[in-house]
């Protein structure tokens, strides 16, 4: 969900103290709106109550897609559109068609997933967002939890800090992404149309 | 990438020296940064001009036609397909080494991954040189395509093994690109949000895409690579499947064999950590890597050229011995009179092929010759020299002597041309191959990370101490509270 929001963010430098940090923070009713991390934390999307992506159930679709697209076609070439009588072997010759078909089902499959992978995950050249902390991509663990009205951020920050955050700060900022260049400062497109 | 929470005492460990997150980042992003050295210029140029001569060879043969090459009656393949096979095969180390490794839990594969991937993709771009330009009139090479045409439509021949290395080989390189991509998004995050001046910044951001390293991200990238692995795996096995199909589904002597396959695929892995190798050496080296690809790395993947140079040898001795017991007169000619005598015309490459890819190999029995870098080096060439040869005895000693006698033909020797294509696509590699090493994570930063913890040395000295103290309370506190 798009648009600008206020944002309490604790960095940790060690996922053993992100763990519990995170347990409390979600028991202490506040909502994390994520958590950016330099590589795969395993457990940290348990942890977080996130569901289990499905992102293998649309590669599965797109295999099939491929392998019946393949045997459609070729079968419809060599008994339809254009039979050939080859030494007198039979037109539909499925053996000799297995590794295009396989080669087909493969192709579809990485192909769609990557580009389902990107779109779900708004990945492209040109597409920028708010990045929390520059580290996060280096060795720190930059959790972000999205402040309500009711929010008491001052709190929030001592919370944060007793749980074991080595740096907390306030930040607003855009959700969303927008298109924009990482060399030339942020611009939000809200600010551009004069919002 | 390992999903081990624990890894035993007895392992060595994969990342050597007081490491941490921060200092793996400094460590492999840092080339990138500095100024290329003299050395790297010296080797980049060298490159750059193979590649342009590479080229001037193949304006020759487009403009001239195969005829620049040596290639006669019988030998229609020659150097040329030699070489493809040679390059399909080098680039299957490395998607054994993402894919096959990635899916055995082997966390050692994360020191080597990125390069070997890299080398992956470079050695197909190669290997499709050889049959596009082999075609003659290659500005019809699109002729391959099934595409609705005004000729008919004419489709290509799918019951064609020639159509289907078409398919596998454009498959093979898309998919490769794209595991291989999506495995540097996050390593370019990672440049790009240290870097210092605005082109880096400009660069590296365009190529990173925009990545945040957000948790859900994460979690569809590990189901992708996971995905993708699973789908490399047999990918990786039916390329070199259906290049040995080229072969095995004729009816030449000695190549008409249905051990072609495997034997296939085992002299590519084989051939390819033999490169992968060559390539670590220099690259730890020069990029001051050794505590990321340890002697501990090297020595597994000796480990895999010794079991894969074995197949290789079983192959070659199995082949061997049905010719004879085939009882088939051409094939036993092929094999004893082309091949096995020594002093038939080309009786050297069978017995250079045999000494560099069977007898050599097996000095990595010993693991004080698996750790030895030196021995090592040298060995990764005598192994892709020999698997050259493997490609050359097969096309050439099977097809000089045809079966007509009055056709079997003169002596084949390659033209300066023929061999100057070769070279161009040794320009070609090594020109993409400087590139990465300079502009590119040269290892996967993310899944170095990812293993310190549990495989970095001074983690596991640590681990090894507590482990000593109080091993139950050591469970209790770190493992259960892990999960």
């Amino acid at each position: 969900m798009a648009g600008i929001k206020k944002f309490v963010v604790g960095c940790f430098d060690d996922e053993k103290v992100l763990f519990p940090a995170v347990k409390n923070v979600r028991k202490a009713g506040y909502k994390i709106h994520d958590v950016y991390t330099p590589f795969p934390v395993h457990g940290l999307d348990h942890a977080l109550g996130l569901r289990e992506t499905s992102l293998h159930t649309a590669g599965f679709i797109y295999a099939v897609t491929g392998t019946t697209t393949a045997l459609s076609f070729i079968g419809w070439v060599f008994t339809k559109d254009w039979p050939q009588n080859i030494g007198g072997k039979p037109h539909f010759a499925l053996p000799a068609w297995i590794p295009i078909t396989f080669e087909t089902t493969v192709l579809f499959a990485a192909v769609g997933m990557v580009l389902t992978f990107c779109y779900l995950c708004q990945l492209a050249p040109f597409i920028k967002k708010h990045h929390f902390h520059e580290r996060a991509t280096d060795d720190l663990f930059v959790m972000a939890i999205e402040c309500t009205d009711k929010t008491n951020d001052g709190d929030l920050q001592a919370f944060l800090q007793n749980a074991g955050a080595k740096e907390v700060n306030v930040q607003v900022a855009e959700t969303g992404w927008w298109l924009g260049r990482y060399d030339r400062e942020q611009k939000l497109y809200r600010e551009e149309k004069g919002y | 990438m390992s999903l081990l929470k624990y890894e035993s005492q007895l392992r060595e460990p994969l990342v050597d020296g007081e490491k941490d997150y921060h200092q793996v980042t400094e460590d492999i992003i840092r080339p990138i940064e500095m100024k290329p050295s003299r050395l790297w210029y010296i080797g980049f140029f060298i490159s750059v001009g193979l590649l342009l001569f590479g080229v001037y060879s193949v304006y020759r043969e487009v403009t001239y036609g195969i005829g620049q090459w040596n290639l006669n009656k019988t030998i229609g393949w020659g150097w040329d397909i030699t070489n493809f096979v040679w390059w399909v095969g080098i680039g299957h180390a490395g998607t054994l080494i993402s894919a096959i490794l990635l899916l055995f839990r082997q966390g050692w594969r994360t020191g080597v991954n990125r390069a070997a991937e890299a080398m992956t993709i470079f050695a197909v771009m190669c290997a499709g040189q050889f049959p596009i330009f082999h075609m003659g009139r290659v500005w019809l090479a699109f002729f391959t395509l099934p595409y609705p045409n005004s000729r008919g439509s004419l489709w290509p021949n799918f019951n064609s093994p020639l159509m289907w290395d078409v398919f596998a080989i454009s498959t093979y390189f898309t998919v490769s690109l794209l595991f291989w991509y999506s495995g540097l998004i996050p390593d370019f995050a990672t440049v790009r949000d240290r870097a210092k001046t605005k082109l880096r910044k400009l660069l590296y951001g365009i190529a990173a895409f925009g990545w945040t390293g957000s948790t859900k991200h994460w979690q569809r990238h590990e189901s992708l690579s996971l995905v993708l692995a699973g789908l490399s795996t047999p990918l990786v096995l039916s390329v070199h499947t259906i290049v040995s199909f080229d072969f095995a589904t004729s009816v030449v002597p000695g190549w008409h064999t249905t051990i072609f396959p495997p034997y296939f695929v085992a002299g590519a892995i084989f051939s390819g950590f033999a490169m992968v190798q060559t390539l670590m050496i220099v690259v730890r080296k020069v990029l001051n890597l050794q505590d990321y690809i340890t002697i501990g790395h090297i020595e597994a993947m000796n480990k895999v050229i010794v079991l894969t140079g074995s197949i290789v040898g079983c192959a070659y001795l199995t082949e061997l011995f049905i010719a004879w017991y085939g009882g088939n007169p051409y094939e036993w000619y092929a094999f004893k009179e082309n091949r096995a005598n020594l002093f038939s015309p080309y009786g050297w490459s069978y017995w250079l092929m045999m000494a560099c890819n069977v007898i050599s190999p097996q000095l990595f029995w010993s693991s004080k010759m698996r750790r030895n870098i030196t021995v090592t080096f040298f060995m990764s060439i005598i192994v892709n020299i020999g698997m050259w040869f493997e490609r050359f005895v097969i096309i050439v000693t099977s097809t000089y002597r045809d079966f007509i006698p009055s056709s079997w033909s003169t002596y084949y020797s390659p033209s300066i041309w023929e061999i100057g294509f070769y070279l161009g696509t040794f320009g070609l590699f090594f020109t993409c191959f400087f590139l990465f090493a300079k502009y590119f994570p040269t290892i996967a930063v993310a899944e170095i990370k990812a293993i310190l913890k549990t495989s970095g040395e001074n983690y596991k000295r640590k681990m090894t101490d507590t482990e000593k103290k109080d091993a139950e309370k050591f469970y209790l506190e770190e493992v259960e509270h892990a999960h």
